[in-house]
């Protein structure tokens, strides 16, 4: 971290002010666990619903910087993210309901309650492995990766670009979710996996394992966004944009636009996995309704409030539209679906270069 | 000589009813005796077809018929009782007067006889339920009856039901011949309830054992013909639904190039107006019957507007950048839906069909098809049409191609490429009013009627290619009839999935669809 700060890249003074507001803001980040420690007396005191809800708009944060990597650097709007995500959460979830072991409902040593009651023998041989941590964490990396390899090599492939890959994406995410509301896949239906007992040893909804989990997100989120600015500050980030701006004429200088493409593509769908894999463990459940198409596109939407092609604005939008979400859920419910179609509407319109283009000045 | 011939002949037309009487009359002290002497007794009612043997078989049923003390039958009729022999008032009964009991025999053998009785019967529905209760009781006395039955019946399914009947009575006779018969019609027949009679009648007959085989098999291949035909009209009638809901798009995103994520939302709005023109209707009779043709241009008017204003107010500012308007639509579709959620209320709302549009249709080959399925292929085909006609005929269609060809050329020659621009889009929003007209007649009016259909309509014009109109058509269609197929061995989830994946597949080899638009207006 500090390698990158102590070498600014050559900018404006405003790319340092950014970067010491974004330091800024990960130590604020960094201590709301350890003010939860102290007393509830304290002025200082934060509650374990703020640290809790942090954590999970941190993984919101780093799903939204995958997503801004392949929209706001190669062009490519997936509607299909939060279908990543999700296969991420369910990886994740896979290995949480093993750890239940025989501490289930139906007090079966190896199966899961659900898999009793829908009167499954055995486990299923998708279920294998699972039981060991690193293998799920490759996995929630691994199936969004591969799935989103398998998609994108058809798609840019036949060269299908803008508006008709939002879409097949869409469809992709819908078929996903339709699937996984079926009980005979084998990932619990309608009620997906939830009523997890422990991770890595430590029992979950305790404040040590809010406080871990609240940590690993926050250190992915910043590798990734290190990570990130390191893709895009390359040379192969410069191709990216290059093709988000003009792909054929990128093609035409002899460029591989297909690879190029399928690169970030697959990256950006492991990134949205990963962060699905954190948000699981924080929220306590998974279940079909993280694929619905609804899902993906509110994602988009925060990268769009923050400010495409930044990964700063990403970050921000994440946290600024779910911060408005959750404050407006409780103060006035039926509001929420027009402030946030609201947004569409006036982000598109008034705020093409999201929130940080209103501070920083247009690029020249 | 005349005198003696004219008195016989006199004699004998008297005589015809009156032996049907003696019957009648005959068999009636049965009744008084014992649980066997009633069961032939009811059976005898049965046999003779005597119009007032019916009350008495029916009060028998239902246990109010009386046996007085001298062995008179009494009918109750009104508050008190009369003889069944002679349909006087009985009013001296007395106390001897007992109900008539009924034991599992006598019940079996009423059962055959009130069918047989019924039967004839001038209602149409109690022909029905007597020839379905004729097919089960079974027996080969049924036959002339039936008979007798069928040769003046004139409506086709009491005909059919009739037939099948006699052919079950017949089976289970001693008649060779008309066991034949019947397996040889049984097989024509071509009904699951035709096979189960044949594989019954199969252990009993060994000597029938090969005709009743090559009957069974014409039935099984007349099923599975049908079965065929059937899976073809619900796969038209979902191919027609997707046509109307994809056909807006198609001139939206098709002609326009503009993704409208909020056309499913239009839909709906559709459909609500629909309920509300219904609703309209309710209090003034003699508008009510024609609701549902007052809501065709009622929701065409709504939705064109709800697009008009759209595309001035907003869409007009994002021209160029379709990505930003797929966000910003999908918006606009967020803000409709928590609208209409907060107006109406989240349950679903009920639009009723006019009566000429509920029930089945029995084809010929005893094919089903649903009243208001059929209307919506019909309807789907209509505007199909109409749509044509708009574009190939009307001032309006030409501008708009010229538009869509080119726009500033078109500007040139005078064309306000702006309203046209408005119109078009209105016209494509109003289309998908009209496809909610056709959804609230199949599916519940709620706030996300439109979330379901909106990605297979886009599948759809994407399959079968942008701006064509003939690719919408035969990609609904195609779609709909690949569904329906999938969805017997499959599930209808996973049909669905099977279709995107397909589709995938196939644009691969057809990046711009089925029926791509050729020359400089395919490159974008």
């Amino acid at each position: 971290m500090s390698a990158t700060i102590a070498t600014p890249a050559p900018g404006t003074t405003g790319r340092l002010t950014i970067r010491l507001v974004l330091i800024g803001a990960i130590l604020v980040l960094a201590v709301l666990p350890v003010l939860n420690q102290l007393p509830a007396e304290s002025t200082l005191h934060v509650s374990d619903f703020i640290v809790s809800i942090t954590g999970k708009w941190i993984t919101y944060a780093v799903l939204a910087l995958a997503i801004d990597l392949a929209w706001g650097y190669a062009g490519i709007l997936s509607l299909g993210h939060g279908a990543f995500f999700a296969l991420g959460g369910y990886a994740m979830g896979m290995h949480l309901m093993r750890l239940i072991g025989p501490r289930g409902v139906y007090g079966h040593p190896t199966l899961p309650d659900f898999m009793v009651f829908l009167g499954y023998q055995e486990l299923p041989w998708y279920w294998l492995g699972f039981e060991h941590f690193p293998y799920a964490v490759l996995m929630a990396m691994a199936v969004p990766g591969v799935l989103a390899a398998i998609l994108g090599f058809l798609a840019f492939r036949s060269r299908i670009t803008g508006v008709y890959l939002s879409i097949i994406t869409q469809a992709m995410t819908y078929a996903l979710m339709l699937a996984f509301f079926r009980n005979d896949m084998g990932f619990g239906g309608n009620n997906g996996f939830t009523d997890f007992k422990e991770l890595l040893g430590m029992p979950l909804n305790t404040d040590n394992a809010r406080a871990v989990l609240f940590y690993a997100s926050l250190a992915l989120l910043v590798v990734a966004f290190l990570a990130c600015t390191r893709i895009t500050q390359s040379k192969l980030g410069r191709v990216l944009v290059a093709i988000r701006d003009a792909e054929s004429r990128v093609r035409f200088l002899g460029y591989d636009v297909t690879r190029h493409k399928l690169f970030v593509f697959v990256l950006s769908a492991a990134l949205a996995g990963l962060a699905g894999a954190l948000y699981v463990p924080q929220v306590g459940i998974i279940n079909p309704g993280e694929f619905s198409p609804g899902n993906s596109i509110e994602a988009v939407i925060w990268v769009a409030v923050g400010g495409r092609g930044t990964l700063v604005g990403a970050v921000l939008g994440a946290f600024s539209v779910n911060a408005l979400k959750t404050w407006l859920t409780t103060v006035a419910p039926d509001l929420w679906l027009f402030a946030l179609g609201g947004l569409f509407v006036a982000v598109t319109l008034f705020l093409p270069r999201g929130l940080i283009g209103l501070f920083a000045k247009a690029p020249k | 000589m005349k005198r003696p011939l004219l008195g016989l002949l006199l004699l004998l037309l008297l005589a015809l009813p009156v032996r049907a009487q003696d019957a009648f009359t005959g068999a009636l002290p049965g009744l008084a005796g014992g649980f066997a002497d009633i069961a032939t007794a009811v059976e005898r009612l049965g046999a003779a077809g005597d119009p007032r043997a019916l009350p008495v078989l029916r009060a028998l049923q239902e246990g109010r018929l009386q046996k007085a003390g001298d062995g008179r039958i009494l009918l109750p009729e009104g508050a008190g009782l009369v003889d069944a022999a002679t349909g006087q008032p009985a009013e001296a009964a007395g106390a001897g007067a007992e109900a008539v009991r009924l034991n599992n025999r006598v019940r079996q053998a009423l059962r055959g006889a009130l069918g047989r009785l019924q039967i004839l019967s001038p209602d149409p529905a109690e022909r029905q339920a007597a020839a379905e209760a004729v097919f089960r009781s079974r027996s080969a006395e049924n036959v002339p009856v039936l008979r007798q039955a069928l040769a003046r019946e004139t409506v086709p399914r009491i005909r059919t039901q009739l037939e099948l009947a006699l052919a079950a009575s017949q089976l289970v006779g001693t008649d060779e011949a008309g066991k034949r018969d019947a397996v040889a019609r049984l097989g024509s027949a071509g009904t699951v309830e035709a096979r189960a009679l044949l594989l019954e009648a199969r252990g009993g007959n060994p000597d029938l054992v090969t005709a009743i085989d090559v009957s069974i098999a014409t039935i099984e291949r007349t099923l599975s013909l049908r079965r065929a035909a059937e899976t073809l009209f619900q796969g038209l009638s979902l191919g027609s639904v997707l046509l109307l809901a994809a056909l807006g798009l198609a001139i939206t995103f098709g002609v326009m190039g503009v993704i409208n994520m909020a056309h499913g939302e239009f839909v709906m709005l559709g459909a609500y107006a629909t309920f509300l023109v219904q609703e309209f209707c309710r209090g003034i009779p003699w508008l009510a019957p024609w609701s549902l043709a007052l809501s065709v241009p009622a929701a065409f008017l709504v939705t064109a507007a709800a697009g008009a204003l759209l595309e001035r107010g907003l869409i007009r500012h994002l021209y160029g950048r379709p990505l930003e308007t797929l966000l910003m639509t999908f918006g606009v579709g967020m803000i409709l839906q928590q609208a209409v959620r907060l107006a109406f209320g989240a349950q679903n709302r009920e639009v009723l069909s006019p009566a000429w549009m509920q029930g089945t249709l029995l084809l010929p080959g005893g094919i089903s098809v649903t009243q208001n399925r059929l209307w919506i292929i019909v309807f789907g085909l209509a505007v199909l049409l109409l749509v044509f006609a708009a574009i190939r005929l009307t001032r309006f269609g030409l501008e708009m191609r010229a538009v869509v060809q080119n726009r500033r050329i078109a500007a040139t020659m005078g064309i306000r490429t702006g309203r046209v621009d408005a119109m078009t889009f209105a016209f494509g929003s109003g289309l998908a009013g009209l496809a909610g007209v056709a959804l609230s007649q199949i599916d519940n009016v709620s706030p996300n009627l439109g979330t379901g259909y909106i990605i297979d309509s886009f599948m759809v014009v994407v399959f079968g290619g942008v701006g064509s109109l003939a690719g919408t058509l035969v990609g609904a269609m195609t779609l709909g009839i690949v569904n329906k197929m999938l969805e017997p061995w499959a599930g209808a989830v996973l049909a669905k999935v099977f279709v995107l994946i397909a589709i995938m597949l196939f644009i691969q080899r057809r990046p711009k669809g089925l029926f791509a638009l050729k020359g400089r207006a395919a490159e974008s």
